[in-house]
Formats: C-alpha cells, structure tokens, sequence
C-alpha cells in the first residue's frame, strides 16, 4: 500500500494533474474567506461590463486629497483616448469630400492642426455626396467627443442650489489633478467584469466551480457505487442474477442516458431542481459503463486459484467477493470514480446549457453560465469575459482529473509505463 | 578433428537494472561446438541459459549489454559488431535462434508464406516470390511438413505444427548452427517428439551445421545432444559428453541435478530423489568465492573465500570445484 | 489378509459426467468416469491437456457441480447441496494448485494466511501463544521458520518456498484427501523432491489420501501406488502404478509412455509419424 502510494506520486502525469486539481480547490475554499458577496448578487446595471478596475467617479472627485502631477504625456493620451487612428482618417476623408482641403494637405498625425481644422468647418447640415446616415450619426457624435479636447481649462464642479435652483459652483476639477486610488472610498476590481444580469462574473465562477465539483463529486460516487456493487454481484454470482443485471444494463445503454436525463429533469419540475437533486439524477443514470467495467474484471478473477482456495476454506461469498476480488480491482474502481466525476460535471454542464440544470435562481454552475451566455449573445456581442473563462475552468477540471487518471493507470497497469 | 563452427572465449555479458545495478548474468563463459555435434545447456531458471543464447546471437539491447570475450562464429568474430550488421550479415544466414514459446512469434493475420517472404527478403530483397514458393515448398517436404501449411494462418495450425513451421523457418537459409532455447517445453509429449526429430533431421539431412540445445529438461538433452554443459548463477560448472554429465556427473550441483530425474522407467520407485536446498544466489550480489557453497553438501571454509576456476580434466571435461576428481568420486560413493 | 480389510473407501466416484455448455453447444468433459480411491493412497491421474483432468479435480473438490453420477466419500453419499454441508465437506478435502504465486491473495500476510487455517480448524479460542506454537510446528514440518516469515508477504518467498507454506497450510488444515494438481511443474528440479517427500511425509503422520493430477507420467510413477490415465473425458486405463507404467494395456498409455524421453531406455525416434495437424 505505502509502495503503491510512492509510485503514484512518482507519476509525474498525475503529479501535473494533482497539483491542477487542488489549485482549484484552494481557489474555491480561499476565495469566498475574502470576498464574501453573494455570488448572485446584481452588482451592475447594465449588460456585460468589461474587466477592469472601476473607480467611484462620485468619491474620486470629492477625494480628500487632491494631488498635482504634471506629466509630459497626460495631453497626448486624453487626446489619443478620444481619438484613434480611425477617427482621425475618418475625418480626413470628411474634410476631404466635403472639399475643405486636398487630401494630401491634411497630415492626420498633426493633432493640433486637424482638430483646429476640422473645429473650424466641420457643419453637421452639409450634405456630403455618398454619405449615408450612419457615417453622418458618426460624425456628429466624434465631434461632440473632440469639442474642447484640446482646452487646458479644467472641468467646474457645480451643485443645485435647493433654494434658487440654480448651480453654484462648488469646485474645479484641473486637467492635472490626480487622485490615490488607495484614498478613494469605493473602488471595486472586476478582473472579469459582469454578467449580463450584472453580476461579478468571477465570484460568480468561483462558486460555479464548487457547485459544479459538488455535484461532480455526488454524481460520480452514487455512479460508482452503483456500478461498483451491480458489477461485483453479476460478475461473480453469475447466472441469473447475471442475466438479470445486464438485462438493466442493457436496457441503460440502449436509452440515451441524455434523452433518460433530460425526461426526468424535466419531470421533477423546475421547482425541484436543486444542484444535489440534479447530482442524483446525473449518478442513476451513469453508472452503465463501471458496471460493465467491473463485471469484466471480476469474471476474470473469479476462476483465480487464490478465489478457489479461499472457497476451499470455507469463507461466504461476501467475504470472498470483499477481500480476495475487491481489492485486485481496486485500482480500477479509483480510476473509475474519476472518470465518473469528471463525466458528471461535463453532463451537468450540457444539462444546464439547454436549460434543464439546477435552479437558475439559488446557484450558478459552469453549465449555466455557459447557458446564460449563449442566450443572451455574449459571443456575438463580443464579451469573452462571460463564457471563456467558464471554458477554461471546465477545460482544467476535467484535464485534471485525466491527467490524474493517466497517471494512475500508468502506476496500477507497469505495462504501460514510458 | 572436425572444423570449429562456434567458438566462445570468456563471454562476459551483463544486465543493467532500473537502479543502473550490474548484473553479471552470464560469467565468463567459454564453449566450443564442432561440426556435426551438438551441445546441451541445462540448468534451473535463472542460471543465465537463456541469456547466453542471446549473447552468443551478438544480438544486443539494453539493457542486456555486452562486457568482454569473443565470439567467433565459423572463423569470424562477431563480438562487439553494430546490432545491425549482425542482423544482416549473421543472423539466420549464420546463425539461427529460436526462443522459448517461439510459436508465439507468428503474425497471427499472416499467412505462413508471407512470413518466410519477409524472412528472406530481409536478407535478400532480389529473390522473387516464386523462388521463395519452391525453395519453402521444398523444405517443408523434407521435413516432413505438409505444403499446404504455407497457405495457413497460426491460428489454424496445432501448437506443435507452428514450433515446427517456426523451426523450418529459422533454418531456411541454412545456417551454420541453430540455437533452440526451450523448442518444445511448452507441448504435449508427442508434439515434443516431432519437434525433436525435427531438430536432429535437420542436422543429419545437412541443413543445419551444429546445434546448441538448451532446456532444463535433462533427459531430453541426454537423447538429443552430444555433450552437455551445466549452468549455475551465470557460470558453467561442468562441460562433459552427454553419458558422463548424467551417469558420472563431478560438480555436487550436476550431481543434485540428476539426481532429481525423474523417468517412467522400471526401477525409478526405488530410486530417492535427491533434493538441494536454499536458493541460487542473487546476482546482485553475488557470493565472493564458489557461487554454489551456501547449498553445497561437501562445503568447507575455503570454497567461500576465493572463486573458483574451471578445472579441466581428460577427454574435453571440466568442472568448477574446489576438490579433485577422486575426492568427489569417492563423496558421492559414502553419499 | 488384516491390511486388505481395513483398506477402505475413502472417495468414490459413479458415472461422473459433466457437460459444459448450453443449447446445440455442448462440451462432454468428463465422460461418465468410475474410480475408487482408498484411503491413505496416493493416486495419480495422468492425462494431457483437454483429458478433463483438471474439470474431475474440481468436481472432486466440489467447486463445480456434476451433470451426473455420484461421489461417495467415506462410503457415504456426499452432500453439498447448502453452504454449510459444503463447509463440512471441505473440512476433509483441500488442494495445493500449480503455480504458487497466484494461489495466495497478495494482499494478505502469511500470518493470515496461516491463521486461516486454524480458524477453519475451529482454533479461533485457542491464545495466542497457542497460535503461534502451531503455525512455528507447521513451518517447520517444511523447513521454514515462521519468526523468518512473520509480517511477510508470500510473493517475497520463492516459488518452492511458496509452494511449501502451501503445504504448511495442509499441515493446519489435517484434511483427510488433498488434492494436488501439478505441484510441482512450476519448481526447479532440485526443489521437486523436498515438495513431493514433504507431501509422503504428511501422509504417513497424518494418513491423508493423496490424489496427484499430472501430465508427467514420470511423476505419476515415481509417486503413486495406483494410476489412472485419462483421454476425452474418460479413465481409460487404471491399476498399480507397476502394472500402468510397466505394462501398459491401452495404445493410448503405451504412446504416453514412448513418447518420453528416458535415460536408461532407449528412446526411439524411428516410429515419429509426422502428423498432418
């Protein structure tokens, strides 16, 4: 046992594996220590923010301390900010066709020159042959963003006088004032920004990862120990009882164990869905494969000269199926039982995608972030932040968990060793 | 004096073990077999039989590797070659191996033909498949190996008929010597004795030169081969013709050996079958002085302290003891 | 004329027959086969592989039930129809099998191994000392010393030393049939006789009926006072091991015996039919 426990770790495939596995579970038990919202709490208004870090505009003008810092570039990058390399051609070719200048007099890399250019004569009524209303719309909303780009003066802070309703200004906020973003009361760091429900998409994943490998966890033994307990007793009473195990097994293996899902999650009703229910219903309808597994293996060992001799003292068949053929497949259950879960999690997540996974509303899971990004078109639209990194978690789970199992194999079977 | 057809000085070979551990699997060996004749290797599982079949091919892999000596087969030394001219140039044109359970090696989705195909033209990819037909058809009718064989997949051959197709083979290009490493041990007792007949037609009808025979099973060897040699713990502890190994045996290990034959032959219930006990010795770590002392009936202190040389007496024998002939003679007589 | 009558009957058997098989599928193993073995014999069944040797063995042994016939140990009809009449029946009959290192479970230790034994011998009361005073008298019945082996695994024995806590086991287990099938074909030579003397010796202290099943019909006639040869499924020559071996009746025998090499007859390679199969 202690050598067998050597060699494992000598794996270097398992190791891999190992070391992927419990970073994950790390995450998942360290993480909810320090950020303690619920992971299905509306944080944003609005669709799909992207990740970043957001900065309370509110408290970081009313900062406590304002500091002065006068950098050589801040100008440039206000500038390049509002105004790529695309606007700027844009608004070449704008000045172009509306015949202000020869398009070889305008250099777009000449900020000050095209801006006071374009300050000057662009007119929003001018018709421009082959505009369509689109571009229009485009140049009208490029120049309300450019106007004033290049003043120095800083921008007036106002509040509404409750009394002459009028504005009175409160302060003034300079092009060079900066703020500590360590002194501003409310910041908040969005490494994967939200949902579109508004929701923190990485706590939200966290917990996805947990429940995800809860369920893997109690679909994968409730299918193992079916399995396990079916494929013992077929293999080695045979017979009848054979007969009658495998006709079970059969009819498991002839209804796509989906369409077998997918009818009884549907059945129990969306109000009855909850992840362990869902784990249940995952466990009693994966367990065909162990069975089989294990069936074939115990057939194998049955006929061993220690079995017959350990008949031969007289042990009952509990004791013989428990202690001279359990553990020869012991091995084989472990690798099984991996298998199992990463399986599980997989069927959950498929499950959950078309819609018939655990309740929406108490937990997510991987599966139903997937689920709620394909519906609301976060590809289309461009948010990777809202099913990639559920991809990637999905993806090392389940590489985990083979490597694990290559691993293993390799330890258990010195046939296949490299 | 008949020509030397296999010729061995001092072949040391050596396995390497995981752990990077030397062990000397075959220790110092020297053989001679001449034209015509044929030489018995027995000892117990273990003994390094089977791997100095292996050396004496000059076939090399880790993590079997070789360490010193000569091997000189019908004038030409082949020791220390690349693996790949030996497998060109000396294998199955001049010296054929077949290994234990070498039933087993027949392609299970090729026809018998197609084999002795790939055989040839391994050394010769000139010949046609016509030549190939006739010269297998020819063989196999020599030797007593019905021609439809050649159209028959292993799995429709009996396990003596495939040893047999597998022997015809190996000696097709007729080869100087043929080594048979356990040709017939896993077959019933009649297949055996056509595969034996098999080996000794090859020799008298001139197909093959000489043979090394090896097997653990002593009263084969003394049926089939001329001399015997005796191997323990990678070391040859007695050369002699066949008759004197079994019925005169000098080193106590022979002696044990044939002591435990066991014969359906009238008189063999009153026999007592002598038994040795322990262990051979790890090659690990192997004993300084005789490899055989810890077992030895006749054992005293000094067999322990120095190893011990081949002895080598009249009439081509030798032995690894410490004592002399008339001493062990008149031991074995007080029993 | 006092020997003969208090030979007895010890196991008997009555148009054994098994058929393997269901349907058109049909495999006769053993082919309505009668024999008597007295107790405190030792017998041989010789035969080669597919004789059926191996199925009668464990009919005997009662691990696979008979299509037909009757066993009779002891003179009396045997009964194994519950767990419990089997359990009874193995108390009398055991087994050595050929290769020791797949008779042990490799997860057990020899001292469980032996402590088995003395369960199934109704010893579970017994003290401790009394335990390992018997598995110390049962190792060394084979030249082992159980303070050597205690806390070992068997796989770190060698294979006649295995072969010989198998017999240990015997020793514990004072069954009064045992039967071994092929004891000895996985042991080096020199080993061969300790195991087959060890196995005389248990029978002369202990009485036990001895019943060999072999290929090598050396064996069968260094060993046995009675021989049976098997062909098919069916015992188609039986008598002294004298009468069997020396003058055999059957072709069938006489090609068994001819066809082993020998030292002291010659050995005639002259009458090799090749066969066409």
């Amino acid at each position: 046992m202690k050598h067998t426990l050597e060699q494992v770790f000598h794996s270097g495939k398992f190791i891999v594996g190992f070391v992927i596995f419990v970073a994950l579970l790390l995450v998942v038990i360290i993480y909810p220590l320090f950020i303690t919202d619920p992971p299905l709490q509306t944080i944003g208004q609005g669709t799909f923010f992207p990740p970043g870090i957001y900065v309370s505009t509110y408290d970081s003008i009313n900062a406590t301390t304002v500091y002065t810092l006068n950098l050589n570039d801040a100008a440039t990058k206000r500038v390049s900010n509002k105004l790529s390399n695309d606007d700027r051609a844009a608004m070449k070719e704008w000045l172009v066709k509306a015949g202000i200048s020869g398009a070889d007099e305008i250099d777009t890399t000449d900020t000050v020159t095209l801006l006071n250019l374009w300050a000057k004569n662009y007119d929003p009524t001018k018709q421009i042959p082959g505009m369509i209303f689109s571009q229009q719309r485009y140049y009208q909303r490029l120049n309300t963003s450019v106007s004033g780009i290049l003043g120095t003066s800083g921008d007036i802070i106002a509040v509404t006088n409750p009394t002459t309703n009028s504005l009175e200004q409160t302060g003034i906020v300079n092009q060079s004032d900066y703020v500590n973003i360590n002194q501003v009361a409310n910041v908040r760091v969005l490494p994967l920004g939200t949902d579109n429900f508004g929701r923190d998409v990485l706590t939200e994943l966290v917990k996805a990862i947990e429940v995800s490998l809860l369920i893997g966890l109690v679909a994968g033994v409730i299918a193992t120990l079916i399995g396990l307990t079916l494929g013992l007793v077929a293999g080695y009473v045979g017979g009848v009882v054979d007969d009658i195990i495998m006709f079970i097994t059969n009819l498991f293996t002839v209804i796509p164990s989906f369409v077998l899902l997918i009818l009884i999650s549907y059945s129990i009703g969306q109000a009855n869905r909850g992840a362990v229910t869902i784990a249940i219903v995952i466990g009693f309808t994966s367990w065909v494969w162990t069975t089989r597994a294990v069936r074939s293996q115990v057939i194998s060992l049955r006929n061993r000269d220690h079995v017959n001799l350990s008949k031969l003292s007289g042990h009952s068949i509990i004791h013989i199926i428990l202690n001279d053929i359990l553990p020869y497949i012991a091995s084989y259950v472990v690798m099984a039982l991996i298998l199992q879960i990463s399986s599980a999690i997989l069927i959950e997540a498929s499950l959950s995608i078309i819609g018939l996974g655990p309740k929406t509303s108490l937990v997510p899971t991987l599966g139903l972030m997937m689920n709620w990004a394909m519906i609301y078109q976060a590809e289309i639209l461009g948010k990777w932040w809202a099913y990639f990194p559920v991809i990637i978690a999905i993806a090392l789970i389940t590489f985990s968990m083979n490597l694990m199992n290559t691993g293993l194999d390799q330890v258990f079977n010195p046939a296949l060793r490299d | 004096m008949s020509k030397v057809i296999l010729e061995v000085k001092d072949l040391t070979t050596k396995y390497i073990t995981r752990f990077h551990e030397d062990v000397y699997a075959v220790d110092h060996v020297s053989l001679k077999v001449e034209e015509g004749k044929s030489l018995g290797i027995a000892g117990e599982s273990g003994c390094g039989k089977s791997t100095l079949a292996l050396s004496l091919m000059g076939y090399y892999f880790a993590p079997l590797h070789f360490t010193s000596g000569d091997i000189i087969v019908d004038g030409q030394n082949i020791s220390g070659m690349a693996p790949d001219d030996v497998r060109k140039s000396i294998l199955g044109n001049e010296i054929a191996y077949i290994p234990q359970a070498a039933m087993n090696a027949l392609n299970p989705t090729q026809r018998t033909i197609n084999f002795i195909e790939d055989v040839i033209h391994a050394h010769d990819p000139k010949v046609s498949k016509k030549e190939i037909y006739e010269l297998a058809r020819d063989r196999f009718e020599i030797l007593g190996l019905p021609a439809d064989v050649l159209e028959k997949y292993p799995v429709e051959l009996s396990g003596g008929m495939k040893q047999r197709t597998v022997i015809a083979v190996s000696v097709i290009l007729s080869p100087k010597i043929l080594i048979a490493d356990e040709p017939s041990s896993a077959l019933d007792v009649t297949s055996q004795k056509m595969v034996i007949k098999m080996l000794l037609d090859l020799m008298e009808k001139g197909m093959i030169k000489s043979m090394i025979f090896i097997t653990h099973e002593l009263p084969l060897l003394y049926n089939v081969t001329d001399d015997i040699m005796v191997m323990y713990a990678g070391q040859i502890v007695e050369k002699a013709t066949a008759q004197e190994a079994v019925f005169d045996p000098l080193h106590p290990y022979s002696k044990g050996l044939m002591g435990s034959i066991i014969v359906p032959e009238s008189g063999l219930r009153n026999v007592k079958l002598t038994a040795i006990p322990g262990v051979p010795p790890n090659l690990k770590k192997p004993p300084t002085g005789c490899q055989f002392a810890e077992r030895c009936k006749y054992v005293i202190p000094e067999c322990k302290t120095h190893p011990i040389d081949l002895r080598e007496i009249e009439g081509d024998r030798a032995y690894r003891c410490i004592f002399s002939e008339e001493y062990l003679r008149k031991a074995y007589e007080n029993g | 004329m006092k020997m003969a009558d208090e030979i007895c009957s010890c196991l008997r058997g009555e148009g054994l027959t098994k058929i393997f098989g269901v349907g058109r599928k049909l495999t006769l193993a053993v082919d309505h086969v009668n024999f008597d073995f007295s107790e405190g014999g030792i017998v041989s069944i010789v035969g080669e592989s597919g004789s059926g040797k191996t199925t009668l063995a464990k009919m005997l042994l009662g691990l696979i039930s008979t299509t037909e016939g009757e066993i009779y140990f002891m003179g009396k009809k045997r009964d194994i129809s519950s767990q419990k009449k089997k359990k009874e029946y193995w108390k009398n009959i055991q087994a050595i099998f050929q290769d020791p290192y797949c008779s042990y479970n490799i997860f057990n230790k020899i001292d469980t191994v032996l402590l088995d034994c003395i369960k199934m011998r109704d010893g579970k009361k017994l003290t401790h000392e009394q335990k390992v005073a018997m598995m110390t008298e049962a190792c060394s019945f084979v030249n082992l010393k159980f303070d050597e082996l205690t806390n070992k695994y068997p796989f770190e024995l060698s294979g006649g030393q295995m072969q010989r806590l198998m017999i240990a086991r015997i020793f514990l287990l004072k069954p009064k049939v045992l039967l071994a099938d092929e004891p000895t074909s996985m042991i080096d030579a020199c080993s061969r006789a300790t195991i087959l003397d060890m196995l005389m010796k248990l029978r002369d202290e202990v009485g036990m009926t001895i019943i060999f099943i072999t290929h090598d019909i050396g064996l069968a006639y260094y060993v046995s006072d009675r021989v049976y040869i098997m062909e098919h499924g069916k015992i188609i020559e039986s008598g002294s091991a004298d009468e069997v071996i020396l003058h055999p009746k059957e072709a069938y025998t006489q090609r068994l015996i001819n066809d082993v090499p020998k030292i002291h007859e010659a050995w005639d390679l002259s009458t090799v039919q090749y066969s066409l199969t």
